[in-house]
């Protein structure tokens, strides 16, 4: 077990492609981290140069304190879970999960307690003597999970692991993964697209872009106080809901109406007027007939007519439209390719909104609602940078070291109370 | 889809007329190989006079015995060589980026585009001035140069089918490239190795034009060049009944050949390595 820290690291493909670019990541002793990011973003570049498969162009990476750039995966002991398991389909269960153990010339008796409790925690034990072939998708993966820990590596490294099992499974195998790595308490590197992984599996999620790390912080932080566009875009499902609009001062110009922001999240608007994004979760709205006069104050009431309305029984989604333009902005047009929603809803006919309502919401389709916006919530973005500007100069710094500056500029809420359970990085 | 009688009855009766037409030469021969000299113009598909007489007969000769060492030598030890230096050239003409790569893969198809007799003659006159005229390894150098192209092209559509991530999983188990390829891919592209194996032995066991221009003596001349220098009992007799005899004998290690390794090359390996 080991620290693993990417000083400056860059990737330069020899056709010139910059893969990663300049990113710095300290992933201290048993933490359990998550590179996360649309395709094409560099995270599986990343774990690849972490791992030894890929060579490093420029900065350093150091595993347990010692330069790794020049080792091969070898000789940095680190153990990987692929994507399409890669297990080796003419060795039995307990021939995968031994290899390791068998090249490092490991005592029979060794090899055979170690494969036998490995496959003890992994319910794998009637399969050992099975082919892969004969084995279920769930099963293989976890004959990859097991031939990572039957030796005890530096640090696991899992590129994407559970993206090819269905739905439910994938659920089941999240709580293993998660599990397995408390248990053993190895440093874990995991590799997703998926923001829900991302954000239920972490000790802390770094949100990758075009080969640069955007933030890095525990999930709640990052869902909370995204530092960009991009990141508020990326995390949350369904998507926080961005409309354009104009500050000036404390007062946000846009399609929902004036909307006057609290004091302390407006510390990057600099009283000027500019154009500015704002961006709302669809939780931050709420049926205004549902809340009490003293909250009712610390936000705005609007009027809409819901179009269409989803009860899923613990909520309703309600989708209203905004007689306003579409919000442009780099950042935005990056995720809509990736979501490859690009191309839907022209925005002639106004921008649609997500609401997310308490399940006693009496809304109904077709019907105006009087709809309450949460404005100490409400995020504000420059159009340009895509920074985000209610966190003020916090925001500004980037990686690891921005962690506790974030952390405090978070209004003290009973969601985010707790206190994260994440060990400290030097 | 489910095929009716008469579907099935139509591809019948198209198997067994491909099988005749595939078959009848073959049993022709068989048959010929066992008639008695003096029957062996009757016309008759059947022989008439069974005998063994033409096999023992070859086996008598020391031209037929010796030659048939050679060939089984000769093939074995130049199939052996040509697999191996064709996995590891499509090995890395598979995996790996390297200069002159495209030149390898052109000059590798331009060889097997090559017509052979063009090289007979410069080869038997370089073959004497350097010994090699007549010898085992003038022919296994041939028949390696010629076999590679195939091996390399074959492999290499092999172990691009094996997934790379295998590799790559090999590494991080602490494997060395060496032992990457010997314990994962090797055992992964045995279908592959194996059916090369089979065409390149085949190429060599059954090739013509370089045995009987290289070759001057029993030391060296295979049993496709030994039997045109099969001469009847009396010089008024025709030597059919040996050279089918001797015909039938060099098909059959390769009918065992094929039909042991079939299964084999059949099976797909690598199923469930992958999600699929």
């Amino acid at each position: 077990m080991a620290e693993i820290v990417l000083d400056h690291v860059t990737k330069r493909f020899p056709d010139g492609a910059l893969a990663v670019n300049d990113v710095n990541l300290t992933i201290a002793d048993g933490e359990f981290v998550i590179l996360v990011g649309p395709s094409g973003c560099g995270k599986s570049t990343t774990l690849n140069m972490i791992a030894g498969l890929e060579d490093i162009s420029d900065g350093q990476l150091r595993i347990g304190g010692e330069v790794a750039n020049q080792k091969t995966p070898r000789d940095r002991d680190i153990g990987m879970v692929f994507q399409n398991y890669a297990l080796y389909p003419h060795m039995s269960v307990r021939e995968n999960m031994a290899f390791s153990l068998k090249l490092a010339k490991e005592d029979p008796a060794k090899i055979k307690e170690r494969v036998e409790w490995a496959a003890g925690i992994l319910d794998l034990t009637p399969h050992l003597d099975r082919k892969p072939a004969q084995l279920s998708g769930g099963q293989r993966q976890r004959v990859a999970m097991g031939r990572v820990i039957v030796r005890t590596p530096n640090a696991f490294l899992m590129d994407e692991p559970l993206s090819n099992l269905d739905a439910k499974l994938r659920v089941q195998m999240r709580t293993e993964v998660s599990r397995l790595q408390k248990r053993l308490g190895t440093t874990t590197v995991y590799v997703t697209h998926d923001q829900v992984e991302a954000m239920t599996l972490g000790d802390r999620v770094a949100v990758m872009r075009g080969g640069e790390i955007q933030q890095v912080d525990a999930p709640e932080v990052l869902y909370d106080t995204p530092t960009n566009l991009f990141v508020a875009g990326f995390i949350g499902s369904p998507a926080m809901n961005f409309l354009p609009g104009k500050a000036s001062g404390r007062v946000l110009k846009t399609a929902l109406g004036d909307l006057r922001l609290p004091a302390d999240r407006s510390r990057g608007l600099d009283g000027g007027e500019r154009d500015v994004i704002i961006g709302i979760r669809p939780e931050h709205f709420e049926d205004a007939a549902l809340i009490g006069t003293e909250k009712r104050d610390r936000g705005a009431t609007i009027k809409a007519k819901i179009d269409l309305l989803e009860s899923l029984g613990s909520d309703k989604f309600a989708y209203f439209t905004v007689q306003s333009e579409r919000a442009t902005a780099k950042h935005l047009e990056e995720l809509a390719a990736d979501a490859g929603t690009g191309d839907l809803g022209s925005g002639e006919e106004g921008v649609q909104v997500t609401a997310r309502l308490d399940a006693a919401s009496t809304a109904a389709e077709d019907q105006e609602l009087e709809i309450w916006v949460d404005l100490e919530k409400l995020h504000v973005f420059d159009p340009e940078s895509g920074e985000n500007l209610t966190l003020g100069d916090a925001a500004k710094t980037n990686g690891s070291e921005a962690k506790t500056t974030v952390q405090r500029a978070v209004p003290a809420t009973a969601e985010n109370a707790e206190p994260t359970d994440q060990p400290e990085t030097e | 889809m489910r095929s009716t009688p008469r579907q099935k009855l139509g591809w019948g009766i198209a198997n067994v007329v491909v099988l005749v037409i595939a078959a009848v030469p073959v049993l022709w021969l068989v048959s010929l190989s066992f008639k008695d000299p003096s029957t062996l113009t009757d016309g008759s598909f059947y022989p008439k006079k069974w005998t063994f007489e033409n096999y023992r007969g070859i086996f008598d000769q020391p031209l037929f015995t010796h030659a048939l060492v050679n060939s089984i030598g000769i093939a074995i030890i130049a199939t052996v060589l040509g697999v191996t230096f064709g996995a590891m050239a499509a090995y890395a003409v598979a995996r790996l980026e390297f200069g002159g790569k495209q030149l390898l893969i052109a000059s590798a198809l331009l060889i097997a585009m090559f017509p052979p007799i063009a090289l007979v003659n410069p080869m038997f006159n370089l073959w004497r001035q350097i010994g090699l005229f007549d010898t085992w390894p003038g022919l296994i150098i041939p028949y390696m140069t010629f076999s590679l192209p195939l091996a390399i092209y074959t492999l290499s559509a092999f172990f691009r089918e094996i997934p790379w991530d295998l590799e790559r999983a090999a590494a991080l188990d602490g494997a060395t490239p060496l032992q990457a390829f010997r314990s994962v891919i090797v055992p992964l592209a045995a279908p592959g190795i194996f059916t090369t194996a089979i065409l390149v032995f085949l190429y060599c066991w059954s090739d013509f034009v370089f045995a009987i221009s290289l070759t001057s003596t029993n030391n060296a001349r295979t049993v496709p060049a030994a039997i045109a220098f099969f001469t009847g009992a009396s010089q008024f007799q025709q030597p059919t009944g040996s050279i089918a005899a001797a015909a039938v004998v060099i098909t059959i290690p390769v009918a065992i050949v094929v039909l042991l390794f079939q299964r084999r090359i059949v099976a797909g390996l690598t199923a469930g390595a992958v999600k699929g």
